[in-house]
């Protein structure tokens, strides 16, 4: 049974608290999650599929099957990598609706701002919104197709 | 309080008491600010300089009559003179004030520019100039139709001066370039390219942004038409930057802004512009910020720049060995003659992970392309990180550089 959005967020945030807010041993942690996330193909790396609005390299690339979205991404830095693979982690293998109404408090839940900076967030927020804009993308294919 | 310039590393930690911001803990850790060629920190004469003109003295400048308008008025002349001093202008009327830097070069570039730049003329700049000192003579250039050319630099960071032999002619018309590199550190030799602009009756503006607070500036000396800079990288506050320029060339210029305070008579036919200074100073100047750059020099001066470039000079070459030391360690910019910077990158990571890391250890670099991307491209790189030491900083604390950044270089493996 797949978990639901607000499941995944939870336990992120869970695992966060266990790292009792120290600035080190949290990057360090983002840092962990990045190298868990599954390689991108070199193919997908395109000019295309770079995400605007961060201040690192982000590319993410979404692709659509069996009425699911899959998110696969990476990036030329090892924090934003481990931010993008928490993302992709919630939000990746999941029908385009549950994408674009997922509210993703687990950023202010974690306080990530206070690790990752005010530019950072702003990348954060750059990534979020073009996976819902993939969801919405998504959402009305399917809904051009029973129309 | 008096500090009195001594021994290096006593004096630093004298020094210190005098800036209350540097007395912190970030993120837990004591705070290690080395991104002093970003902005350095204030003293805390400068910062009581702005309360007792915000307490006692605040009114709008000139033209006023009453006593509060002829003190701060006399506050803000009584900086012209002491900038007059500090540079070795010739006279105070000289001295512009301006937003920073940047506008002090974007003045230059759109009211020089405009009135003596013809078609087929050529502005000359160097290969490691910040964009502030690249976009200006852009857009001058293509409104002029004038051709923009570039010094180009050896892999060390210095100016290849043959070629500048090659690049200077009858045509250029201004030649513009840093006193020192904010992104490699270069000290440049100013009064080699003046004596060769000279030749060819090449006007010359320096950028002395990364200069003022480090090195001694003799703007007759060094012989040079416009100088640029900015206060709040020399202890005193943002917002606030300097021209210099020769009178003659003042004179013959247009005004940049319209407004009040540039005029000598206005209708609503005809406009006659005031003198220099004030033909460039339209509308309120920053008051509070000049009066309190007055503080920031006498801060400098009472230190003694040969004893503040001796300090640093140490800083430097203590960081230079610390980092040599680590493997993955490349320094970008081996100049002949640095100021206080040195900026690197760190093999297998990327410069934004450094910065995080850094500060999550207290301590605060700047990363990124440092606002000279033609540079980076020219190196080959995106970005460095880049520690910048200022009179304040000490020993103690390029160790506890070293160390974290070690400690990040593990983390990466």
């Amino acid at each position: 049974m797949v978990q639901a959005v607000n499941e995944v967020q939870d336990e992120v945030i869970e695992e966060f608290s266990m790292l009792d807010g120290d600035m080190e041993m949290t990057i360090g942690y983002i840092m962990e999650l990045g190298d868990q996330l599954p390689e991108m193909a070199e193919e997908f790396k395109t000019e295309n599929n770079i995400v605007k609005g961060c201040q690192s390299k982000v590319w993410l690339n979404a692709s659509f099957s069996e009425g699911q979205i899959k998110f696969e991404a990476d990036s030329n830095t090892a924090i934003t990598k481990g931010l993008v693979s928490i993302l992709v982690k919630i939000l990746s293998n999941r029908i385009p609706q549950e994408i674009v109404d997922a509210e993703l408090y687990f950023i202010d839940k974690i306080g990530l701002n206070r690790f990752i900076g005010t530019q950072r967030s702003n990348g954060l927020g750059a990534m979020i919104k073009q996976m819902k804009i993939y969801g919405l993308a998504f959402s009305t294919q399917i809904q051009d197709k029973f129309q | 309080m008096a500090v009195v310039a001594t021994k290096q590393e006593l004096e630093a930690e004298k020094i210190r008491l005098e800036f209350p911001i540097l007395h912190q803990q970030v993120n837990g850790k004591p705070l290690i600010y080395f991104d002093n060629a970003a902005t350095n920190q204030k003293p805390q004469r400068v910062i009581e300089a702005l309360k007792r003109h915000y307490q006692t003295d605040n009114a709008n400048i000139h033209r006023g009559i009453h006593s509060l308008a002829e003190r701060s008025t006399a506050a803000f002349e009584g900086t012209r003179k002491a900038v007059q001093k500090f540079i070795n202008a010739n006279e105070a009327e000289e001295i512009i004030f301006t937003k920073g830097t940047t506008e002090s070069i974007n003045l230059v570039a759109a009211a020089y520019g405009r009135k003596f730049l013809r078609e087929g003329d050529e502005v000359l700049i160097s290969a490691m100039e910040h964009h502030s000192n690249i976009v200006p003579w852009q857009m001058i250039c293509e409104e002029r139709k004038a051709i923009l050319k570039v010094m180009p630099i050896d892999q060390k960071g210095d100016i290849i001066l043959e070629e500048v032999d090659h690049l200077l002619s009858e045509k250029t018309k201004i030649i513009a370039f840093n006193h020192a590199s904010n992104s490699l550190g270069t000290i440049n030799p100013v009064k080699t390219l003046v004596q060769k602009a000279k030749l060819f009756g090449t006007k010359v503006l320096v950028d002395g942004a990364q200069a003022t607070a480090h090195l001694p500036v003799d703007v007759q000396d060094l012989g040079v038409d416009f100088y640029a800079f900015s206060a709040h990288k020399m202890y005193a506050p943002t917002g606030l930057g300097v021209l210099y320029g020769k009178r003659d060339l003042l004179e013959k210029m247009p005004p940049y802004q319209g407004g009040g305070e540039m005029i000598k008579n206005v209708t609503f036919s005809k406009t006659t512009y005031n003198d220099i200074p004030y033909k460039f100073e339209a509308g309120t100047p920053d008051i509070a910020n000049v009066i309190a750059l007055q503080a920031a020099i006498e801060f400098i001066d009472e230190l003694g720049k040969e004893n503040i470039a001796a300090h640093e000079d140490t800083l430097l070459k203590y960081a230079t060995e610390k980092l040599e030391e680590i493997e993955s360690v490349r320094i970008i910019g081996k100049a002949k003659e640095k100021l206080s910077l040195v900026s690197f990158e760190v093999a297998g990571i990327h410069h934004f992970d450094l910065g995080i890391w850094m500060d999550a250890k207290g301590i605060a670099v700047r990363t990124g392309h440092h606002c000279t991307q033609p540079l980076m491209d020219f190196y080959g790189i995106e970005g460095t990180a880049r520690a910048s030491f200022s009179v304040y900083n000490t020993m103690a604390e390029i160790d506890a550089f070293a160390e974290a950044l070690k400690d990040t270089v593990n983390k990466f493996k």
